[in-house]
Parts: C-alpha cells; sequence; structure tokens
C-alpha cells in the first residue's frame, strides 16, 4: 500500500459533496429558513463536488502511476455474531475510475444546472439533492464491503425517487417517481437476497474475504434443491443490478424518469447511477466468473434489452426519451459484455457511455431550454443555425453513440461485439445477433434524431400545442417559462454555464476510448479488481492476441460489419427524414399492428398496471379482507368473545333462580350417577 | 301375608317418589317444600330402617336417630328463614323467588 493513499484523504471525497448537500439543503431551502442564497449554493456545492473531483483525480494518478492500493475499514459500526458490519474503503483500478467518472459528470452537471434551473423556485433543493446523490454514489463505488454497497445503493435510489418528483405539483412526475421506486423495490429484494446468502454461507460481508471463499461457495448446492449455491447468489444479485441497471423486464421505470428535470436524467438515470448494476457485477466478478449459468442468464437479458429497447427508441417523439431509451439499449450492451464475461469491456463502455450519454441528456437540455421547453422532436428543426455549439457538441456524442471509428464508443462498443463473438456460453448467438443488429438500431434512431432537431425545415411554428405543453406524459413542468411562449420565438443558444459542460464532456467522448483502451483491455488496470477465469471463458484472452493498437484497431473497424451497419442506419435515417419525409408514415401505415406494439412499449406498462399491480391489489385486498377481517377479526378476535357469549348465554338459560329447578337438577344427577352406579359397576 | 323386605323399600321409593313430585309440582308455597324435603327424608329413614332389620345389622337405626336429628334442626332453620322471608318479600310465593337469577 502506497502512502499516497490515506484514508482521511479518502473520507474527504464522499465527504465534501456531502457537507455542501447538507449545508445547501438545510439552510438554502424553507426548510431551514431560506438562509442562503443561490449563489452562495451553486458555489458552495460545486465547490464540494470539485474538491472530490481533484481529489478523485489524484488517486486515479497514484492507483496508475504508483500502483497505490487501498483496502481498510476506517469504522466498524457493530458486530452481530461473527458478522462485521463496517464502513470502509477500497481503492483499485476499477474504484478511482469510477469515482473519476462520477465526480466529473456531477461537476459538469452542477455547472449545467446553474443556467438550466434558474428559474426554478427549487434551485437550493436540487443543488442539495444532486450533491447527496455525488455522496452516495461515491459510498457505493469506494465501499468494501457489501452492506456499505448496499447503503450507497439504496441512498442513490432515494434520490433518485426525489429527483424524478422533482416538479412534485405534477402528478405524471410523482406517478413516475413512485414506479421507479416500486420497480427497483423488485431488484433490491433479490440484490439483499444475494447479500444475504453471501453473508450466511461465506460469513462476511467483505468483498476480499468474500471473493476468498468463492471456490468454497461453487461447491455447494442450494439446501432443499440440487441448483447451484453461487448460482442462486449470482442470479439474485444480477436481479437487484438488473432493477438499478433498468434491463428487461424490471426497465419500465427508466423512461418515465424522464419527468425529472434535464441534468438528472443525464447525471442520475444515463451516466452514473443506472450504471451502479454493471459496477456491482464486474466488482462480484470472481462470484460471478464461477457459475456459467447465471452468466448465460445476464447475457440473454442484456441481449433483449440491447436490442428490444433500440426499438421503442425509434418512436418516440419526445427528445429526452429518444435518449433514454438509448441510454437502455446501451445498459444492455454493457449487460451483454458481463455476460461474456469480459467485465473490463463492461466497464469500459461504462466510462465511454457516461461521456457521451451526459454529453448527450445535457445536449438534449441545452435544446429544451433553447426551444422554451418543447421536447417534441417533430416540432424542432434546424435548430444548428441557432444553437451551433450545442449542434456540434450534440453531433459528437451521437458519432460517439453510433461507434464511429476513433471516437470513444467505437472502441467499447466494438469491444463488446467482439467479445460476445468469443463467448460461447449459452445464448451467446442470440446475444451476438442481437448487439450486432442494435448497432444498426442505434445508429438509425440516433439520427433520427439527429436530423429531425438540428437539420430539416423550422417547424417551431407547426406545434398544436407550443402555449399549454399540454402532451401529458412529457409535458414541460412547473417553471416559469411561459412569458417567453409564443409562435415567432427563435431557438437562441444557452448561456455558457450550459455549453461549457457539453465542450468539457465532448473531450472525452472523442478521446477517452482511443487513450485508455489499451490499459483498461488488455492491461493491468483492472488486475486485482476483475477476475476472470481464462480456461473457461476466454472471450478477453482472444481478444488481447487479436488486438494491435488502437489505430489498428479503428481501421480495422472500417471493414466490419457493425461500421457497415452504422453507416447503413445513419443513412436510412437521412432517406426517410431528411430526403423522403412522408416515408415513415408510409412504414408506419404498412405496419400497423408492429407500429402499435412499440408504441405501448410491448405492452409491459400495461401488464404490470393490470396484471401485477392489480393482482398484487386484489391479493393485498384479498388478505385484508380474508385474512385480517374475516380471520384475525372475525373470527380469533370477535369469535372468542362470540363464544363466551354465547356459552355464557346457554348457562344463563339453565340459571332460572328457581329453587325447584336447582333440586330437579339435583335429583337428576343422583339419578343419573345411580344409573350409572348401578348399570355399570355391577 | 307377610311384610318382607320389597314391601318396605316400595314404601320408601313410593315416600319419595311423592315428595319429589310434590317439589316440582308445588309453585306457590315455601312451607310445602319444606315438607316435601322433610318427606324425602323420611323415605330414606325407612328404607335405612328396613334393610337394618333385614341384614340384623344396628348401624342403620342409629343413622335414622342421625337423621332425624338434622331433620329437626334443619327444619327449624327453615322455617326461620322463611319468616325472616316473609318479612322482607312478604311472600312466600316459590315463582316469584328467582333473585338468584343472573
Amino acid at each position: 500500500m502506497s502512502a499516497t493513499l490515506s484514508a482521511s484523504t479518502l473520507l474527504a471525497v464522499p465527504l465534501a459533496p456531502l457537507v455542501g448537500s447538507v449545508v445547501a439543503g438545510l439552510f438554502g431551502t424553507k426548510f431551514g429558513g431560506d438562509h442562503i442564497g443561490r449563489k452562495v449554493t451553486h458555489s458552495l456545492t460545486i465547490l464540494g463536488v470539485l474538491v472530490a473531483f481533484i481529489i478523485s483525480a489524484m488517486t486515479l494518478k497514484s492507483v496508475v502511476v504508483d500502483g497505490a492500493r487501498f483496502n481498510a475499514t476506517l469504522y466498524e459500526w457493530m458486530v452481530v455474531g461473527g458478522l462485521k458490519m463496517e464502513v470502509g474503503f477500497l481503492v483499485d483500478g476499477l474504484t478511482a475510475m469510477m469515482m473519476c467518472v462520477v465526480t466529473f459528470v456531477s461537476l459538469m452537471v452542477h455547472i449545467y444546472t446553474i443556467g438550466y434551473m434558474q428559474e426554478d423556485d427549487g434551485y437550493n433543493r436540487f443543488f442539495a439533492y444532486i450533491s447527496l446523490f455525488t455522496f452516495s454514489m461515491l459510498m457505493l463505488v469506494m465501499s468494501n464491503n457489501m452492506l456499505q454497497l448496499f447503503f450507497g445503493w439504496e441512498a442513490v435510489g432515494l434520490v433518485s425517487y426525489l429527483l424524478i418528483g422533482f416538479w412534485y405539483n405534477k402528478p405524471t412526475a410523482i406517478f413516475a417517481n413512485m414506479k421507479a421506486f416500486v420497480v427497483n423495490r423488485v431488484g433490491d429484494f433479490g440484490f439483499i437476497l444475494g447479500i444475504g446468502l453471501i453473508a450466511a454461507y461465506a460469513g462476511t460481508l467483505n468483498y476480499g474475504e468474500a471473493f476468498a471463499k468463492a471456490d468454497a461457495l461453487a461447491r455447494l448446492s442450494f439446501p432443499g434443491t440440487e441448483w447451484m449455491l453461487i448460482t442462486v447468489i449470482c442470479i439474485c444479485l444480477f436481479i437487484g443490478a438488473m432493477g438499478k441497471s433498468a434491463q428487461f423486464p424490471l426497465h419500465v421505470w427508466l423512461p418515465d424518469s424522464m419527468e425529472g428535470p434535464t441534468p438528472i436524467s443525464a447525471l442520475i438515470h444515463a451516466a452514473t447511477m443506472v450504471t451502479a448494476g454493471i459496477f456491482m457485477v464486474a466488482r462480484m466478478s470472481p462470484l460471478f466468473e464461477m457459475s456459467d449459468t447465471a452468466l448465460s442468464f445476464i447475457l440473454v437479458i442484456g441481449a433483449i434489452t440491447a436490442l428490444f429497447m433500440g426499438f421503442l427508441g425509434i418512436i418516440q417523439n419526445d427528445i429526452k426519451r429518444v435518449v433514454a431509451y438509448s441510454t437502455l439499449s446501451q445498459l444492455g450492451y454493457m449487460t451483454v459484455a458481463l455476460g461474456a464475461s469480459a467485465y473490463s469491456v463492461a466497464v469500459f463502455h461504462l466510462m465511454t457511455h457516461a461521456f457521451f450519454k451526459a454529453l448527450l441528456f445535457l445536449g438534449a437540455g441545452s435544446v429544451i431550454i433553447g426551444m422554451h421547453h418543447n421536447q417534441d422532436i417533430r416540432w424542432m428543426g434546424n435548430v444548428r443555425k441557432y444553437m451551433p455549439i450545442t449542434w456540434i457538441t450534440s453531433l459528437v456524442g451521437s458519432l460517439a453513440l453510433i461507434g464511429t471509428p476513433f471516437f470513444s464508443g467505437f472502441y467499447s462498443k466494438d469491444s463488446i461485439i467482439e467479445a460476445v463473438h468469443e463467448s460461447h456460453l449459452w445464448g451467446s448467438g442470440f446475444a451476438y445477433f442481437s448487439v450486432v443488429a442494435g448497432v444498426f438500431i442505434t445508429a438509425f434512431y440516433s439520427f433520427r434524431m439527429y436530423f429531425l432537431v438540428f437539420h430539416g425545415k423550422e417547424r417551431y411554428d407547426q406545434n398544436p400545442d407550443a402555449h399549454h405543453d399540454a402532451h401529458h406524459d412529457d409535458a414541460h413542468d412547473a417553471h416559469g417559462h411561459d412569458d417567453h411562449h409564443g409562435h415567432d420565438a427563435k431557438p437562441h443558444e444557452s448561456p455558457w454555464v450550459v455549453w461549457l459542460p457539453l465542450v468539457l464532456l465532448a473531450i472525452p467522448s472523442v478521446v477517452i476510448g482511443f487513450m485508455t483502451i489499451q490499459p483498461m483491455l488488455f492491461g493491468e488496470f483492472f488486475k486485482d479488481a476483475i477476475v476472470v477465469d481464462s480456461h473457461k471463458h476466454h472471450a478477453m484472452k482472444e481478444m488481447a492476441e487479436a488486438f494491435h493498437g488502437p489505430v489498428a484497431m479503428a481501421i480495422h473497424g472500417l471493414s466490419t460489419l457493425p461500421f457497415w451497419l452504422a453507416l447503413a442506419g445513419v443513412v436510412a435515417a437521412f432517406y426517410m427524414y431528411m430526403v423522403n419525409p412522408a416515408l415513415p408514415a408510409a412504414i408506419r401505415r404498412a405496419f400497423g399492428p408492429v407500429y402499435r406494439l412499440l408504441e405501448n412499449k410491448y405492452y409491459l406498462d400495461w401488464f404490470n398496471e393490470n396484471v401485477i399491480a392489480r393482482g398484487t391489489r386484489a391479493l393485498g385486498t384479498g388478505l385484508w379482507k380474508g385474512g385480517d377481517q374475516a380471520v384475525i377479526d372475525g373470527a380469533i378476535v370477535n369469535g372468542s368473545w362470540k363464544l363466551v357469549g354465547r356459552i355464557s348465554g346457554a348457562v344463563r338459560w339453565l340459571q332460572t333462580g328457581y329453587i325447584y329447578h336447582y333440586a330437579f337438577a339435583m335429583l337428576l344427577g343422583v339419578f343419573v350417577l345411580m344409573t350409572y352406579f348401578i348399570w355399570f359397576n355391577r | 301375608m307377610t311384610l318382607t323386605l320389597p314391601h318396605y323399600l316400595s314404601l320408601g321409593a313410593m315416600l319419595f317418589a311423592m315428595s319429589v313430585v310434590g317439589i316440582f309440582l308445588n309453585r306457590k308455597n315455601l312451607i310445602v317444600l319444606l315438607m316435601c324435603i322433610e318427606l324425602m327424608l323420611l323415605a330414606v329413614n325407612m328404607n335405612f330402617v328396613a334393610f337394618s332389620h333385614y341384614l340384623g345389622d344396628m348401624h342403620g337405626q342409629v343413622f335414622v336417630f342421625f337423621i332425624l336429628t338434622v331433620a329437626a334442626a334443619e327444619s327449624a332453620i327453615g322455617l326461620a328463614l322463611l319468616v325472616l322471608l316473609f318479612r322482607n318479600k312478604s311472600n312466600i310465593n316459590v315463582d316469584e323467588l328467582n333473585s338468584l337469577k343472573g
């Protein structure tokens, strides 16, 4: 362990944003009496995140250059039996990279928020929330044990809930945050079951100690069944990741989470929080390596998400929802990479995706500001004339997303496709098809949005609800932009606090893949963080043999199928939305049933609301009426006094109070006793 | 005709049955009730004497004296209670004496 990493320095990373958040939340809102103004709030929270980012960057440097590692417990919360519950940090390549990504994107979003939220009443509250989010996410990634991981996991879920429902006067936002919370509960239940199984069988919550027992765990079977214990653990943990990282069929909350303000869509629902599941699986790679069944499961779920969520992106008209479905699809790609045992590739894609997807989201937010809070891409067009910086940066983001050679997305996405190609697990054929087909879909919807927004004719005055903003599910919000609503209002470039983060994010979106692919995928960067059993899962080994440097990879990429598919997607989008705009409508008419299926998101929302939610309610009502009211209240509580009442009623009827009745009873008793005595004791 | 044991036992049983019927049929007068109880004791005495004579065992007749003594004491107490009851309720009607009922 190098002396450059000290516990107190590391502790400052999560605590700096927490201090900012607490001060802003307590003194900057009505809760604490509005003691500090907007300027103080945003300066303070940005300072907190900046401190965190600088220390993170220094940590990354010492991890990479000096090979520093840190793994220690800082505080022991309690000991139950032999099970220790602690707060501790584990810093290695994976953690250091995640810390930098989280703090950097968070810093960009903090700056961006100054511009985006300037007219909102909840300005200080918003800063308090996003700083709290940064703290939670850092606790999650820096943890050295599963309990702290779970704490961070739940805390980011809480902040996500608070921020989706940020405009709490809007019924759709309240519905969306409730939905996000409930769906995440399903995943978290699986997650805590997985942690519980590890605690029960390994007897520890600490990563290092648990991973050391992975071999022993892999030999056990689940009590009462023939299932492998390790498979059950891994699938339970992955169900947690499915909830948080929005994998099919628990993805339904993510598109609705776009009800929140755009900066948090970028920070939480694209760049960082939703990748927590990917991070967790990568962190637990020593366990996942033991179970091929769990890896196949991950592979198939990821492939379904990557392909089918991409389809949905094609028909969305809300600019944020297009990006949201694209996020779902990209998360599917990362999951596929996890399933193919290419954890480092998944984390690599996580990093590149965090930059270009945050860029795309913030770009979308910038367009939304410019369009006076119209989010419908059908009523945009030719925005590049008015918002050149947003245009260029969004183009960079889109090119990175679709995997243009030399851009960051190319390296990560091509590596995923290559890794799946080398994988021989059950389901890898389907996964390979999905990720390759997904390339075309991604290119198509990304450039459909790009062309509709930034090119073509100006359609601002055709918006039928420009004044009311009444597109029910994604209308704008409670803020006061209404005064400049009008048909004549042209878009305008956003202030510097908005475009500066775009530019700063565009730079890594272009270069980060080129710079880091060698050390991250084939070098020593993740050496002790990610464990791959290269005898069983040799995808990484074969990729390393085929890898001849980033330039060669990009040049080779020009002649492979994914590149041509991406190009075909762009050309198709160009033809359908620029050259021949009547074509999409004709296709929609020709494929009515398919279109309706996509329009209704495969009827999953319908299914959840009508079958699962209603079924659960019916079960609850049944238990309430049948179990609680009938059995417990009716039979046990009321039944006991009724029974006593009935017995005493009968007894009271016998007690007439007339002497001769008692005398008769006595005589009858004597008669019965004597009869018994004479007849049976003869 | 000689009087044998069954005759005495039949007499006892008849006396007992009479007293039982008296207890059940009487709804008016508490004194009749007391008298019926005396009669019941007499029926028992009759059986004791009959068996005593039949078995040649004097213990039965000793018990008769005990029972007569107890019966005398009981009627004295019963009559005293009756007088007190009459003072309080100003009647001794059995049908109205149901204050034991809850």
